[in-house]
């Protein structure tokens, strides 16, 4: 019999099933998967290094840039460190205001992930049904900070402005009638708070429609059942987290388990699956996003009845309001200040950590007393689960390398930094 | 702000018991317990706090290099390579940081914990590549973030920010080509550490011709 060799196979790193830059050196046995060796950093920027060389301000949009699929809850995990140093309490509308956007981000980047999943898996038209739903969640980003993704809207000490009082409207155009023109326009008439208060109300019926299309079809559990299993004990000590860890049957979430902002005086149930395979973290997923769709009504209704600031009012963290820049001489001097030299942040160390969509998320920043951080560590949540996938992928076939891949969640943004 | 299961105080008070005479020195901060343990004791403190009954830190959360050399822009007076290790216990809800200091600064050197936690292996890597932190025992002891024949650890701070090379597309060879970089370090805004009174927003500035880059 003639000696049959293994095959290797690279894999990306411009593959439309890799999510980004992902470059897979992977070894086959007939089609069944012996090694699987990722190889990352294609999209390393030194994210860390370049906030060692920039204020704390300055450093604030790169964060958006780490997972950009969910920025503002990156944002947040930086903007708790620099608080929990500084001691800083956030006024508590901006808190509901962070966890109500922090909550549209883990809609925004669980629906990426479905699509994207889903197109993997051989469902297009999944991509565009979640699609549909992302581009109004991208409204309420641009309506609140200005910017569609990259938003920089939570800032150290709250967030930079509160919720307008009007959404922008389509304009009339040549190619739009006035009857399709007032149908697009329908729900921006209000607030912002109408118009999520608007989403909120439909967004159950679109979870229906996703599920219709992948929970009890056929091919999605052929291709998801039984295949990347991770049991409890494994996942915890490979650092598993968020849905990873809980398709696993672990009830830890950082919103339950170590609450911050107003988590612990909002309802909402956490989804654990019970096998750990690609199918459970998918149900898991899926569950989150109706939680957080309860989460957000919570808030739209508490910050309906509660006006009050949105960022502390120490001039020393947050810029003064820009009208009494332009009258007061302190103010200005602040403002000048703040954006030349930066704040100083007192040395000592601090770690925050948030339930980020994909895991969890951490910064840890090491202060010496300047106002740039001396260290900055980003502890993606992507990394370790990455890390394990030569472990999950092996003895799988090879269509199931990409159906692991989309089950995992990886954004190389964050893995590498 | 973190409402942990266990008062910070008391988890030091666990901590020490479990490590005993491994504990260098130990600290509460922000809420948060930072324990010191020295080299030729990390790999069997590390065991103690991942099988100790009550400390149970089923998790490594992060392992991170840290260079001191530039502390406060001054000249740093003890080991310049530090590993900060975040962990968690899933069981017991409760984290614990602990930091080790590399005791040769030429060749830093330390035990891998990959055996006591599977979540190491890439923050291994990563440290090594970064900080050229070298972890005895790691069996895939790669560069993992930099480019494929990258030269020294950029995390370092004596590596500049814009690095010493850059790569371009050279039309004549027809081919992606390495060269010296050619754009210019700049640092728009200075670095400034102020006296210890500044950060509570009172006193008048000093040091502030003291700079850094």
């Amino acid at each position: 019999m003639a000696e049959i060799k293994n095959y290797t196979v690279n894999f990306g790193p411009q593959h439309p099933a890799a999510h980004g830059v992902l470059r897979l050196v992977l070894e086959f046995d007939g089609e069944v998967v012996q090694r699987a060796d990722p190889h990352v950093g294609l999209l390393h920027r030194a994210t860390e290094k370049l906030a060692e060389h920039k204020t704390y301000i300055q450093s604030l949009p790169y964060m958006d840039r780490l997972d950009y699929v969910s920025m503002m809850s990156n944002e947040h995990a930086y903007c708790l460190a620099i608080e929990k140093l500084m001691g800083i309490e956030v006024p508590i509308r901006a808190q509901y205001i962070r966890v109500m956007f922090s909550e549209i981000t883990r809609i925004m980047n669980h629906l990426m992930w479905l699509g994207s999943h889903g197109h993997d898996c051989g469902s297009s038209t999944v991509l565009i049904y979640t699609f549909r739903e992302r581009e109004d969640l991208f409204d309420m980003y641009e309506a609140a900070s200005g910017a569609r993704m990259h938003a920089a809207y939570f800032r150290p000490g709250g967030v930079y402005r509160d919720l307008p009082d009007t959404m922008p409207q389509y304009a009339p155009s040549k190619v739009r009638s006035a009857k399709s023109l007032a149908r697009i326009n329908a729900n921006r008439q209000g607030s912002l708070l109408d118009f999520i208060q608007d989403f909120v109300e439909r967004f159950p019926k679109h979870m229906d429609e996703y599920e219709v299309l992948l929970t009890e079809n056929r091919i999605w559990k052929q291709r998801t059942v039984g295949v990347g299993v991770v049991s409890a004990e494994r996942a915890i000590n490979l650092g598993m987290t968020g849905p990873m860890l809980r398709g696993s049957g672990v009830a830890w979430d950082l919103r339950r388990m170590q609450p911050y902002e107003v988590y612990d005086q909002l309802e909402f149930d956490i989804p654990v699956g019970k096998t750990g395979d690609c199918y459970d973290r998918y149900l898991v997923r899926i569950e989150e996003m109706r939680q957080s769709n309860r989460i957000i009504q919570q808030c739209i209704d508490w910050l309906r009845e509660n006006p009050g600031p949105v960022i502390v009012d120490n001039y020393k963290v947050a810029l003064p309001p820009r009208e009494r820049m332009k009258t007061g001489m302190e103010d200005l001097i602040h403002h000048f200040k703040l954006t030349t030299e930066g704040m100083y942040v007192p040395e000592g160390e601090a770690y925050a950590a948030i339930e980020h969509p994909k895991g969890e998320f951490g910064i840890y920043i090491l202060s010496d007393g300047a106002n740039k951080p001396y260290r900055l560590k980003i502890r993606a949540a992507g990394f370790p689960h990455l890390a394990a996938f030569d472990e999950l992928a092996r003895g799988h076939m090879m269509t199931d390398v990409t159906t692991i891949i989309g089950s995992l969640d990886v954004v190389f943004g964050e893995i590498d930094r | 702000m973190a409402g942990y299961a266990i008062a910070p105080e008391a988890l030091r008070d666990h901590v020490a018991r479990a490590l005993g005479e491994l504990v260098v020195y130990m600290e509460v901060a922000l809420e948060e317990v930072t324990v010191t343990v020295a080299a030729e004791n990390y790999l069997s403190a590390m065991r103690i706090l991942h099988d100790h009954e009550s400390c149970a830190f089923d998790t490594l959360i992060d392992l991170c290099g840290v260079d001191y050399s530039t502390y406060k822009n001054r000249p740093w007076e003890g080991r310049r390579f530090a590993v900060v290790v975040h962990l968690l216990s899933v069981r017991l809800n409760q984290r614990l940081r602990v930091r080790v200091f590399c005791p040769d600064d030429e060749f830093p050197l330390l035990p891998s914990v990959i055996d006591v936690w599977a979540a190491t292996n890439w923050f291994e890597r990563e440290a090594f590549d970064l900080y050229g932190i070298v972890f005895e025992g790691h069996p895939d002891l790669r560069r993992i973030l930099t480019d494929y024949g990258f030269i020294g650890h950029p995390f370092r701070k004596d590596f500049p920010l814009s690095g010493y090379t850059e790569m371009r597309y050279d039309a004549e060879r027809q081919r992606v080509i390495y060269q010296p970089v050619t754009i210019v370090p700049r640092e728009v805004t200075p670095r400034v550490v102020r006296e210890e009174k500044y950060a509570g927003f009172r006193g008048a500035p000093v040091d502030q011709t003291q700079t850094h880059g």
